[in-house]
């Protein structure tokens, strides 16, 4: 790409211009998820106006107003962006952690511990709402747990962790299967709808514990993500750089984990996004770095475009968000890939 | 780390020594296949006595109803659980070797979703309700699928590389399984059909299914057993590679075309039985180590043994009903899996 010269002033100009990227990339996509998040509060079945969207946000809208925006609306759209956030950057942390694309918490087996919970609960005891909203949690970090404790030997190397992951994965999906052909049609069809991640009447009630764990959440994992690009030169060169490696990596695998567990909680896993959002948050930023932010705010703008889409698809109401995601954000990443490598940059 | 060296890993070429540990391994392996082949004939839901099972063979009576049972599903059902299997294992060990990412199996890239695609779309649109009917959807979606994979990740100046491979594969499974379940939301009666072919089951396999799938397994296995060689290069990396007088290009495609003969007909026949693909060839590979000339054979008769001891045992606990292959395969074969990862050095590819 670069020409041979290495004179100091074009290391200059190529870092000034990584910078640019860096701040135009994530500058771009915040625009898009704040526009595609006021288009949500604004359209429906009752188109209400942004002037009219903002002053009831203010506190003076009409009975009306109050009741679409801040009882439908306002939860679902936030519980769209923080689900995407949530995912997004938790599949960029496994991935870059575990050095290998295809590592994100949908394939290891996190989300499928909280589904296999979650469909338990559906078929099995016939729970709905937050009681599934538990089990799905819980069903998250004991999958995790298990996973972290079988593949220990004297620490955690990424590669066994992976395939003990895939192992735990690979026998959850067979007790969702069981359950799922043992179960009544109706029964089941509910349990699919659950496993394909759906926003449908979300409300505060799921909001709120998701809002409170983000907030913790996110910064901790930004900042512990930093050395992210260090652990990716090999645990000895981050070991020789300073890195405490052995504390990062668990502290780094249970924020990761922590935010794909309260997010399958509030939605289902949605599915495909933990692993869509890395690598196109990776090939936007185009400098081999982690992209945690990118790869988040890609998750937030898949997640809220998708559910956009489904709420207004006709013909098919009440379409589970989880079956846009991976209707539109694996054609982008199908052509972000062909484009690149004609390119001639692809991975 | 730091573990002994495997006994296996020292059969150095030099030719006068005992027969090397791997040699004794496959026939091994074979033997046990044998024993699980003949148990899968032998046992069922339906208590037959051995005799019976015996004179199915020897002295086979049209009128009795037992030795029809026994020629007309256990045996079809045997056969169709052994060439899935042997397809599943020599699919997932081509495709790690090819993708060089041990996550990569006929599930994870795509291959099976477009499969289940397709039958859905069969199911749903076309009334397709036989399962011959769905060997031909099936095979075309799986087909299509790697077309998909392998050509968006071909683009460009280097080829497939593995990465490109694993993306698009990933992407392109993410976007069959949407579409698959777009559509079985908008029709209980496919997801009715759908949700019992989709566990992965042998149950109800006949000899038409058989004739349907043995010509692509067949062809599919014959080039997979004689591609060990260019695996072995391409696992070196496309540079090494080519500098070693390897046509980079034309060995992936050779490989792919295996990968969707087998992919296809295996889960056209039998439904996409998951993780058959992925764990066989790393419980290959801490047996053998990362020769794929070696990998292969293994995988050839360690995967059949998974798949058909996997049915027999469901077909005997939940009697008089029986458990899917599918679900069993992942119950039985996980556990086994997870303690080989945890007690040993994990061969990397």
């Amino acid at each position: 790409m670069t020409a041979a010269a290495f004179d100091v002033s074009s290391i200059a100009r190529t870092r000034a211009r990584g910078r640019v990227r860096q701040v135009s990339v994530v500058g771009g996509l915040s625009l898009g998820v704040v526009v595609v998040f006021a288009l949500s509060l604004v359209v429906g079945a009752a188109v209400i106006s942004l002037p009219d969207v903002l002053s009831t946000l203010a506190g003076q809208g009409s009975r009306n107003t109050n009741y679409v925006i801040l009882e439908l609306r306002l939860p679902r759209a936030l519980a769209a962006l923080m689900v995407g956030v949530a995912f997004g950057l938790s599949g960029a942390v496994f991935q870059n952690l575990l050095r290998n694309p295809l590592a994100s918490p949908d394939v290891i087996g996190i989300s499928t511990g909280a589904s296999a919970a979650a469909v338990l609960g559906i078929v099995g005891f016939g729970l709905t709402g937050i009681a599934i909203s538990g089990l799905a949690l819980g069903g998250a970090l004991a999958t995790a747990m298990a996973m972290y404790a079988i593949a220990w030997r004297n620490g955690v190397s990424g590669y066994r962790l992976i395939l003990v992951g895939i192992g735990l994965s690979a026998l959850l999906l067979s007790v969702i299967s069981y359950f799922m052909t043992s179960a009544q049609v109706t029964n089941a069809q509910d349990a699919l709808i659950w496993i394909s991640g759906s926003l449908s009447d979300r409300n505060w009630n799921q909001v709120v514990p998701l809002l409170i764990s983000l907030v913790v959440l996110v910064p901790v994992t930004l900042v512990l993500g930093r050395v992210l690009g260090m652990l990716g030169l090999g645990d000895d060169t981050a070991r020789g750089l300073g890195v405490p490696v052995a504390r990062v990596r668990l502290g780094l695998i249970i924020a990761a984990v922590a935010l794909a567990g309260v997010a399958t909680a509030a939605t289902g896993p949605v599915a495909f996004v933990a692993l869509l959002a890395g690598p196109i948050g990776r090939s936007l930023a185009k400098d081999g770095s982690p992209a945690l932010l990118p790869s988040a705010l890609v998750g937030a703008l898949i997640v809220l475009v998708a559910d956009f889409v489904a709420q207004h698809t006709p013909f098919l109401p009440n379409l589970p968000v989880g079956v846009l995601t991976g209707a539109i954000g694996a054609p982008y990443l199908l052509w972000q890939l062909a484009r690149t490598n004609s390119g001639g940059q692809g991975g | 780390m730091t573990a002994v060296a495997e006994p296996t890993s020292a059969a150095a070429p030099t030719g006068r020594r005992p027969i090397p540990a791997r040699v004794i391994g496959l026939v091994v392996a074979a033997a046990v296949l044998v024993v699980v082949a003949v148990a899968s004939v032998m046992v069922g839901a339906k208590e037959i006595p051995v005799g019976t099972v015996f004179d199915a063979f020897l002295n086979f009576d049209p009128t009795n109803n037992d030795h029809l049972f026994v020629r007309l599903e256990r045996m079809p059902r045997t056969v169709i659980g052994l060439l899935a299997g042997a397809a599943l294992g020599l699919a997932g060990t081509i495709m790690q070797a090819l993708a060089r990412n041990p996550l990569a199996d006929p599930g994870i890239l795509g291959v099976n979703a477009g499969a289940a695609l397709f039958i859905v779309v069969g199911i749903n649109f076309f009334s397709l309700t036989a399962l011959t009917g769905y060997v031909w959807f099936g095979f075309i979606g799986a087909a299509l699928a790697s077309a998909l994979v392998y050509g968006v990740s071909s683009l460009g100046r280097e080829g497939a590389t593995p990465i490109k491979l694993a993306l698009a594969g990933a992407a392109a499974n993410a976007a069959f399984v949407s579409l698959t379940t777009g559509v079985l939301l908008t029709s209980t009666d496919a997801f009715e059909q759908f949700r019992f072919w989709q566990v992965g089951s042998l149950a109800g396999r006949n000899w038409d299914v058989v004739t349907s799938v043995l010509p692509f397994i067949v062809v599919g296995i014959l080039i997979a057993m004689f591609s060990g060689g260019l695996l072995n290069t391409l696992t070196l990396g496309d540079d090494m590679a080519k500098a070693l007088g390897q046509n980079v290009a034309r060995a992936r495609v050779v490989s792919g075309v295996a990968v969707v003969l087998l992919c296809g007909a295996a889960t056209a026949a039998v439904g996409p039985i998951a993780f058959v693909g992925l764990a066989v060839p790393q419980v290959a590979r801490m047996i053998t180590g990362p020769d794929n000339r070696w990998l292969l054979p293994y995988s050839l008769l360690l995967a059949p043994i998974l798949v058909v001891g996997a049915d027999v045992v469901g077909r005997v606990i939940a009697r008089p009903g029986e458990v899917q292959v599918g679900i069993l395969t992942a119950a039985i074969g996980a556990p086994i899996f997870i303690a080989l990862v945890r007690g040993r050095k994990v061969a990397q590819l």
